[in-house]
């Protein structure tokens, strides 16, 4: 019986037709294939990129260095280190996130107690050597100046899952 | 004790003594109970109501803290009363009281530095509720100012009162209360003064929350990310046992460990604040004369130039050996010089005539611990608080506890204790000796009477006298006699006891300090190897060759032609003999600075280059000869207390003969700047600005 089945599908050529009609389909289907970088596909407002440290809205870094990023960071990424400022309060004087140890788990950003370490939309930060990619408080303060907007807006989206 | 009462804790029946706290009771039973103000060192104050626990029959849960089992009414039926520890009530209550607590405890643990070790957070866990029920503003405080040591967030406190029972009853002064009462009682310094005492840190540890803090630590680190080690403290002889925290190679701070024997749980604020000062003024490469100036110079050059310097006559060279020198660079030093030939070499940068009787006449012979055995107490020419805050605070404590009398020859200082203040010369003492009445009296009818002598009385030029003084009125009013040993010494120098362990004194026919001193004067002696001796005032050398080995760039440093930078106490391994003779052994916390070497091997190098290599090229060998040559070093943590008290004659100590007029001091001027790592550091001298006039008004 199967043998007959066989012979039926060969003689009509059943199985070439059906081949054809998938790749036709795919050859008039909308492309998936964006033009990167010019097109980029969508994002999750919790999606893990590249980090930043934010301010409040009058300037005022908002860290506090509490080092519970630090500490809950399971590739010992983050290394802060902390003094009185000059008005007394607690702040960081360093701040170093190694970002070829980072995994990306967002541990961070969830143990953060004011939102000020995040992990941004921003995933286009290759560089051309190592050192570049340990980044210091000041890049980081720099990151979040330049992505506050989209970080903000991503942090109202998601607020409601929370 | 023999008081026993049975009680059943949880299910289980148990017999305790009658005077233990139901929270004893508990706890030997294995029940953990929650607390905030009590403290096993401090009075019970019974006002957290954290430590609630159900007595069955009761109407209300009971304080354990402050219940004594022998209060306990059994049950009708005549078996012993009830306790649940567990219990659905007992839970309610404390997470009542826990909610009550948060009411007003701000939750800014993020910024605050008790984070991670705050009794307050760990205990929430177990009895916090998850949401809050209160929707009014929570009360703020003004942050009171504590001085230059301890920081303050008052909104955070939750009035347990242990800091103010700390400085009324071990501290000895009252300089903190509870002011007000209910939501705006308040603790405060009374005066918004910077707290005088030299104990004042402890508080900092005693807060079971982040109200009180520690200013120098201020934020930097979390005790996650702290490595301990377990050490001993060098700023005083006492040898109080300490834990240091450092990261990255820097000491942090510096913490208690709790020994009943030395420091029970409190450390002075010398040693717990002194680690800034071990990253300042550092020697972290050799250094050699050159033209006039000190320049810097490779281990080779300078080790060679010392080495060609030692080459010398054995005659005109000498060694002395400073407060701050650890066990093994002593010995290495010691046998170094033996090898030399050297015979001028001396521990006592101060001149104090100790360490030719025999080793009872320099120790502290009653134990620190044992001085709550004592009725009568004289000290001579001592502040005790300043030389060595927590032999004072035992006194204080066994005085509060007991009727021990207490008289001062010398000048009166305020010591937190009253005593009878007998003169402040050394006639005082010879008064004593012929007087029957007065205090005289009080030490003849006294079972355990001993005498404590400053260092104050014995680096004078009398000190000799004194001490054969001294060492009469032991023997007239039987402070040592078999089980008994009233004798004490009390040293001010961590390195002293052990120096005459190990006999770094002049050899026969050798010169002492003051000898090798004129030798230098006059030209007979011509190179000094200085072992982290900075006391001394560098005019003095003349025109030696000084080589100056240590970790501080201090009085030594300046005066030396050749500097061989060494390890500060928290860098090395290494044994200290505290004031009673008990070997302790402290560990490296930190790696040296720089080029710095550990002090044992930059002599074991030297020794190679002098052609006297010394047999030990490991540590282990170095204290394996030290036991074999000097047994008393191999029992550690033993202090010989009255052992050998009835061969002990003290009347023959000294010599004899007429000490001066002039008044008995204590031997150490400024509390904070007693070596060369506490001149080093910042906090040290603030708190010698803001604290240090206060003290002295108050004496």
């Amino acid at each position: 019986m199967t043998r007959i089945k066989q012979f039926i599908k060969a003689a009509l050529f059943l199985e070439f037709i059906k081949a054809f009609m998938l790749a036709m389909k795919y050859f008039f289907a909308k492309k998936p294939t964006i033009n990167y970088p010019f097109e980029k596909g969508p994002l999750s407002p919790r999606f893990r990129g590249e980090h930043a440290l934010r301010r409040y809205a009058n300037g005022e870094e908002r860290c506090i260095a509490c080092k519970l990023c630090e500490a809950i960071c399971p590739a010992q990424a983050i290394i802060i280190e902390a003094e009185p400022r000059d008005d007394g309060s607690r702040r960081t004087t360093r701040y170093d996130i190694d970002m070829t140890k980072c995994i990306y788990c967002g541990l961070c950003q969830e143990a953060c107690p004011v939102d000020a370490i995040v992990e941004g939309p921003n995933f286009e930060y290759a560089t051309e050597s190592r050192e570049e990619l340990y980044y210091d408080k000041e890049r980081l303060l720099a990151n979040g100046d330049r992505w506050e907007s989209a970080i903000a807006m991503n942090l109202k989206k998601d607020a409601p899952y929370r | 004790m023999t008081d026993l009462r049975k009680v059943n804790i949880d299910g289980a029946e148990l017999e305790v003594p009658g005077d233990y706290t139901l929270m004893q009771a508990c706890e030997q039973a294995g029940a953990e109970i929650p607390r905030f103000c009590y403290h096993e060192r401090l009075s019970v104050a019974g006002n957290c109501r954290m430590c609630l626990v159900e007595w069955v029959g009761a109407p209300k849960p009971q304080a354990s803290c402050a219940l004594q089992v022998k209060d306990l009414r059994p049950n009708r039926d005549g078996s012993p009363a009830n306790i649940l520890t567990s219990s659905e009530t007992v839970k309610k209550a404390r997470e009542g009281v826990m909610e009550f607590l948060l009411i007003n405890h701000p939750l800014d643990c993020p910024i605050c530095d008790q984070g991670g070790e705050c009794d307050l957070q760990d205990q929430a866990m177990g009895y916090g509720r998850v949401g809050s029920r209160f929707d009014m503003n929570k009360r703020a405080v003004d942050d009171k100012y504590m001085g230059p040591l301890v920081a303050t967030v008052m909104t955070r406190c939750i009035q347990c009162t242990r800091c103010v029972r700390f400085i009324t009853e071990v501290a000895g002064v009252s300089e903190i209360g509870l002011a007000s009462r209910g939501e705006d009682a308040e603790i405060t310094t009374y005066l918004e003064k910077s707290l005088t005492s030299e104990m004042s840190g402890n508080i900092i540890d005693l807060c079971p929350v982040g109200a009180l803090t520690s200013k120098p630590y201020a934020f930097n680190a979390r005790p996650w990310e702290l490595e301990p080690t377990e050490s001993i403290d060098v700023m005083d002889a006492v040898g109080s046992n300490i834990r240091i925290d450092s990261r990255g190679g820097r000491v942090l701070r510096i913490v208690p460990v709790i020994n009943d024997d030395i420091n029970e749980e409190w450390i002075s604020d010398k040693a717990r604040f002194v680690w800034d000062g071990l990253g300042r003024q550092r020697l972290d490469r050799p250094y050699v004369r050159k033209d006039g100036q000190l320049t810097p110079a490779s281990w080779d050059e300078a080790l060679a130039v010392v080495a060609d310097k030692l080459g010398g006559d054995p005659e005109s060279i000498a060694a002395i050996a400073g407060d701050l020198a650890c066990t093994e660079s002593m010995k290495a030093l010691n046998d170094l010089m033996d090898g030399l030939g050297v015979k001028n070499i001396d521990c006592r940068q101060d001149g104090a005539p100790l360490g030719e009787g025999p080793r009872q006449e320099y120790l502290m012979n009653t134990t620190i611990a044992g001085i709550e055995q004592a009725d009568a107490l004289l000290i001579v020419g001592s502040n005790v608080r300043h030389e060595a805050a927590l032999v004072n605070a035992r006194i204080r404590k066994t005085w509060i506890h007991s009727d021990l009398e207490i008289g001062m020859v010398g000048v009166p200082y305020d010591l937190t204790y009253v005593y009878d203040h007998l003169g402040e010369t050394a006639d005082a003492l010879e008064t004593l000796l012929k007087s029957t009445k007065g205090f005289a009296r009080k030490l003849k009818s006294a079972k355990n009477p001993m005498i404590l002598i400053g260092q104050g009385a014995l680096t004078r030029k009398d000190g000799a006298q004194i001490l054969r003084l001294c060492g009469k009125i032991a023997d007239k009013f039987g402070m040592v006699r078999e089980g008994w040993n009233g004798w004490n010494v009390l040293h001010t120098a961590a390195a002293r006891v052990a120096g005459l362990d190990m006999g770094f004194v002049p050899c026969k026919g050798g010169r002492g300090l003051a000898g090798i001193l004129a030798g230098a004067k006059d030209g007979s002696v011509k190179t000094i190897y200085n072992l982290g001796a900075d006391e001394i005032n560098e005019d003095l050398f003349g025109d030696a060759f000084v080589i100056y080995q240590g970790s501080h760039g201090d009085a030594g440093a300046h005066r030396a032609d050749v500097i061989l930078p060494g390890c500060a106490y928290t860098e090395k391994d290494a044994l200290w003999v505290n004031t009673e003779g008990r070997v302790q052994m402290g560990f490296a916390a930190v790696p040296p600075k720089g080029d710095a070497k550990t002090d044992w091997k930059i002599i074991r190098a030297l020794s190679e280059l002098c052609g006297r290599t010394l047999p030990y090229d490991d540590i282990d060998a170095l204290r394996k000869k030290l036991f074999t040559d000097h047994p008393t070093f191999s029992g550690l943590n033993h202090a010989p207390g009255a052992e050998g008290a009835a061969d002990f004659a003290p009347a023959k100590l000294g010599a004899a003969g007429k000490p001066l007029k002039a008044p008995l001091k204590s031997a150490i001027g400024d509390f904070y700047f007693t070596n060369p790592v506490a001149r080093a550091s910042q906090v040290m001298a603030q708190c010698s600005t803001e604290c240090a006039p206060i003290m002295e008004a108050a004496e």
